[in-house]
């Protein structure tokens, strides 16, 4: 049994230490919103937060957070940048299929929480490991400067 | 369009304890074949009835219900319907929601596509916009009746809107929920009228996407996230080449892993069955399956080109001929030659390929991001031995598909169902593919040769095109087949070729569909153009170059039969500053501007491009300018977001996309080596929409086709290079 702090609660789960937390969150907490594509830290769906910090799920096995504080994105609407940039994200229309978005927002609220106004080229850099298929990268950069601009 | 007629499905709803009105369709010609007769006529069609087979539903509680027939893969469908029936309902937006529609062919067919459900070719809107307006407009005729009723008064002095009722004269008013038990009751209109498009309150203007509040916090459901009472997740070792067999392999060793439940041999390979994802891996990895590769295929890319490149000197099969060719050419004063080659492409949807399946007392039921609903069932019904009114199927969000999920021979979802099939049906099973399966499967936009030569006179007039195609067949030995391959030229193959806009005199178009190349292909956004309009507007551009002429003058002067595709061209001019000098770039730094044009689907697109190319050749593309035509513009927003979407879509293929063989085996797996676009190689990209009254054709995949010979024609205006591959390569275009 391995004891995960998750969106402010404690749960213990049944898998083996090396398992990544992107599948201990999907398939025995059935946290399903952190999203798998691609398994190597190459596209960012699975990001979560973990004391604060954006880290890629996938390849993080679960013995590496005990203790930790894990976020994810059905909990990211406890804080206040997580719900302005939900709500900027909705405004904007940003999302197309939806399956890299999780990702998305995990990463934009990331940033946003240790720089409200992000440049241009701040998002390049914080969103780079976030890739789209959809490419709605436009909507995406637009929607973090409408969080940044909520957020005042 | 094929008929139908609507029909009052509220009793069988009433039955089934949901009061309120439910409106559907039926076909009447198809209804009355399948379901036998007598069984059209009061609307119980089929077999499968537990299904709220329906296009429209309004609750007691004021919640209107719009069910899509067709899959939400991003492209905003679902948003697209419900406008289309919300706004002839004179629905409130807020309280309209979307519901995916039960695999029903009888009911909830694509009217463009026959007698078959699914969702492709940019169809969903332009099949859908007569039917969904006549189930909103007769949702709101017998909402006024139940209120003319109820009140006692005349049915023309009621007015409908935002999700109410009103009869002025008497100051009443109902909402839809309390007048939908009523109106349930009420004749079925035979003929209903349609709005006056000026009356339009949400075609053509703003309206919210459905699926962004679920898509932003986590709720929305994909089949990656099905999990079921009981269900093993299944992970496939596939053979590494295409067309080798299993030899040998260990169970015991993969059983061993902690998790493990079953492994199984199945056509496709060998299926490790575990509780959940992690354990299916490491049992699969520790499967050590030894392959027999002596009928497997063994060519590289290299070995496909240089066999296609060969095929390329002689006549193909004639798609399309106009004039002669042969006379102009030697009367030419001169000729320009060009090939291109295309690499085979990987669709790398973000959510891979997956399917749930599980044995039922009475069939069996799916969770998929079903794009092939009928296709797909008699697969499954032929597969299990089932009618295929058994063959339940719950359609999900697809995270993208990009044609992936619209597959010809129901690839993916029989692996799923022979798993299943394996174990008897003792457990459901959600087949995962990981990436690297995803992406080393095949199913690629095959890898296309094409060899062109134009002659032009002694005054700049092009007066001949020869345009030579080798490729691999998509349709060849699917059910599409006998509709799309005529006298041996299959027309996925060729369309937006044979159907060049451009008005020359001679025109010849010819095609080799090579049949020893065992590599699977499939449809990949925009088809056929994702690599004819490359060929043609970048050739085009080095015709107007070789005359002499500029890129717009010339296009618009040989496109007068064609008004749409001249309309895009010039706003995409116009907006773009067309003729106005470029910034020029920092030291080192050459930049260029380019234009293309191309009509997929029945949508025109034209679209400018503006690129910086670096002193090492990379490329920087700064600026798309889209202008669209794709007749009524439902949702203007949303066609603004398909055409950025596919400008990056494109760009990320022009850029980095290839997927190469070597020896047969596909090099790449993974989003290391097949690179997507990153949000830092976006161009800022504007969206022009041509007001127009046609009715409207789709937009989900004509912004890809002249993205990549926009750019290359602005690369040549650059660098004065022309980039006859895909991807462009830096080392093309050194200073
Ligand atoms: S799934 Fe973790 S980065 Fe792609
Ligand atoms: S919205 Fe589809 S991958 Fe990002």
């Amino acid at each position: 049994m391995i004891q995960l702090n998750v969106n402010g609660k404690t749960h213990q789960v049944d898998v083996e230490p090396d398992t990544p937390l992107l599948w201990a969150l999907r398939d025995t907490l059935l946290l399903t919103g952190t999203k798998y594509g691609c398994g190597q830290a190459l596209c960012g769906a699975c990001t979560v937060h973990v004391d604060g910090s954006p880290l890629r799920s996938c390849t993080t096995p679960v013995s590496a957070v005990i203790g930790r504080k894990i976020t994810t994105i059905e909990a990211i609407d406890a804080n206040r940048v997580g719900k302005a940039v939900q709500e900027a994200w909705r405004k904007l229309d940003v999302v197309q299929c939806g399956y890299c978005q999780s990702g998305q927002i995990m990463s934009a609220v990331a940033l946003l929480t240790k720089n409200r106004k992000p440049s241009d080229a701040d998002i390049d850099n914080a969103m780079s490991g976030n890739l789209c298929r959809c490419a709605t990268y436009v909507r995406i950069r637009a929607a973090i400067h409408e969080a940044a601009k909520a957020l005042g | 369009m094929s008929e139908f007629a609507i029909e009052n499905l509220s009793r069988r709803n009433f039955l089934q304890g949901s009061a309120g009105l439910t409106l559907g369709f039926c076909l009447p010609a198809l209804a009355t074949a399948a379901g036998g007769p007598g069984k059209a006529a009061d609307g119980i069609v089929g077999a499968s009835n537990f299904e709220p087979n329906a296009f429209l539903r309004i609750g007691a509680d004021n919640t209107v219900t719009v069910f899509s027939k067709h899959l939400e893969m991003g492209q905003g469908t679902y948003t697209g319907l419900a406008t289309i029936v919300a706004d002839e309902l004179d629905a409130d937006w807020k309280t309209v929601r979307v519901e995916a529609a039960a695999a029903d062919a009888k009911r909830y067919n694509n009217l463009l596509w026959g007698p078959a459900q699914g969702t492709g070719g940019s169809t969903a809107m332009a099949n859908s916009w007569e039917q969904m307006r006549k189930a909103g407009a007769a949702g709101r005729a017998m909402l006024v009746s139940a209120a003319a009723l109820k009140w006692n008064v005349q049915a023309s002095e009621i007015s409908v809107r935002d999700g109410v009722v009103r009869h002025a004269a008497t100051k009443r008013s109902a909402t839809f929920g309390q007048l939908a038990a009523l109106a349930a009751a009420q004749a079925v209109p035979g003929e209903v009228t349609l709005k006056d498009p000026k009356d339009f309150r949400l075609i053509g203007k703003q309206a919210n996407r459905k699926d962004s509040v679920d898509k932003t916090n986590g709720k929305a459901q994909f089949t990656q996230d099905v999990h079921l009472p009981g269900m093993l997740v299944a992970l496939v070792a596939h053979p590494p080449r295409f067309g080798a067999t299993v030899k040998s392999f260990d169970a015991g060793r993969a059983k061993a892993v902690r998790g493990v439940v079953d492994v199984v041999q199945i056509p496709q390979g060998v299926a490790v069955l575990a509780k959940d994802t992690w354990s299916a891996k490491k049992g699969r990895d520790a499967l050590g399956v030894s392959w027999d590769e002596s009928a497997a295929f063994k060519l590289g890319s290299d070995d496909i080109l240089a066999q296609y490149k060969e095929l390329a000197k002689t006549p193909g099969l004639v798609a399309k001929q106009i004039g002669d060719s042969t006379a102009a050419f030697t009367k030419a004063a001169k000729v320009v030659r060009a090939s291109f080659d295309f690499p085979y492409l990987a669709h790398a949807a973000m959510e891979p390929m997956n399917c749930v399946i599980r044995l039922t007392a009475d069939g069996c039921e799916v969770w998929n991001g079903e794009q092939m609903h009928t296709g797909d069932q008699y697969a499954l019904a032929a597969l299990f031995g089932l009618k295929v009114e058994q063959v339940k199927i719950n359609t999900l969000y697809a995270g993208g598909s990009f044609g992936r999920r619209a597959s010809k021979d129901s690839d993916y979802v029989l692996e799923a169902a022979q798993i299943v099939k394996a174990i008897a049906g003792k457990a459901p099973v959600k087949l995962v593919w990981l990436r690297e399966d995803d992406m080393r499967a095949g199913y690629f936009r095959p890898l296309f040769h094409h060899a062109m030569e134009a002659a032009l006179d002694g005054s700049g007039n092009i007066t001949a095109w020869r345009h030579r195609l080798v490729g691999q067949s998509i349709v060849a030995g699917s059910p599409f087949e006998k509709m799309l391959v005529k006298d041996g030229v299959d027309a996925v193959s060729v369309e937006g070729a044979a159907n060049l806009p451009y008005a020359i005199p001679n025109l010849t178009v010819e095609l080799h569909t090579p049949t020893n190349i065992m590599v699977p292909v499939l449809w990949w956004r925009s088809v056929g153009s994702s690599h004819t309009a490359y060929s043609t507007e970048t050739f085009f551009d080095e015709l107007a170059a070789a005359a002499g002429k500029d890129p717009v003058a010339l296009r618009l002067e040989l496109l007068a039969e064609h008004p749409r595709h001249a309309g895009v061209l010039k706003l995409a001019a116009e907006k773009a500053g067309w003729g106005t000098t470029l910034k020029s770039g920092k030291a080192g730094e050459r930049r260029g501007r380019g234009i293309a044009v191309h009509e997929s689907f029945n949508s025109y697109v034209a679209q400018v491009a503006e690129v910086t190319v670096k002193a090492d050749g990379t490329i920087k593309v700064d600026r798309v300018v889209c202008a669209v035509d794709c007749g009524v513009a439902i949702n203007p927003d949303n066609i603004r977001a398909q055409v950025e979407g596919s400008v990056g879509f494109a760009l990320s293929a022009a850029l980095h996309g290839e997927i190469t063989l070597r020896e047969g085996r596909v090099e790449q797996g993974n989003f290391d080596s097949y690179p997507s676009l990153h949000i830092g190689e976006m161009p800022a990209v504007e969206v022009h929409i041509v007001a127009s009254t046609k009715a409207p054709t789709g937009i989900g995949e004509p912004g890809v086709p002249s993205v990549a010979p926009a750019v290359a024609n602005a690369i040549a205006a650059a660098t004065g290079k022309r980039c006859y591959r895909l991807p462009f390569r830096p080392a093309d275009l050194l200073a």
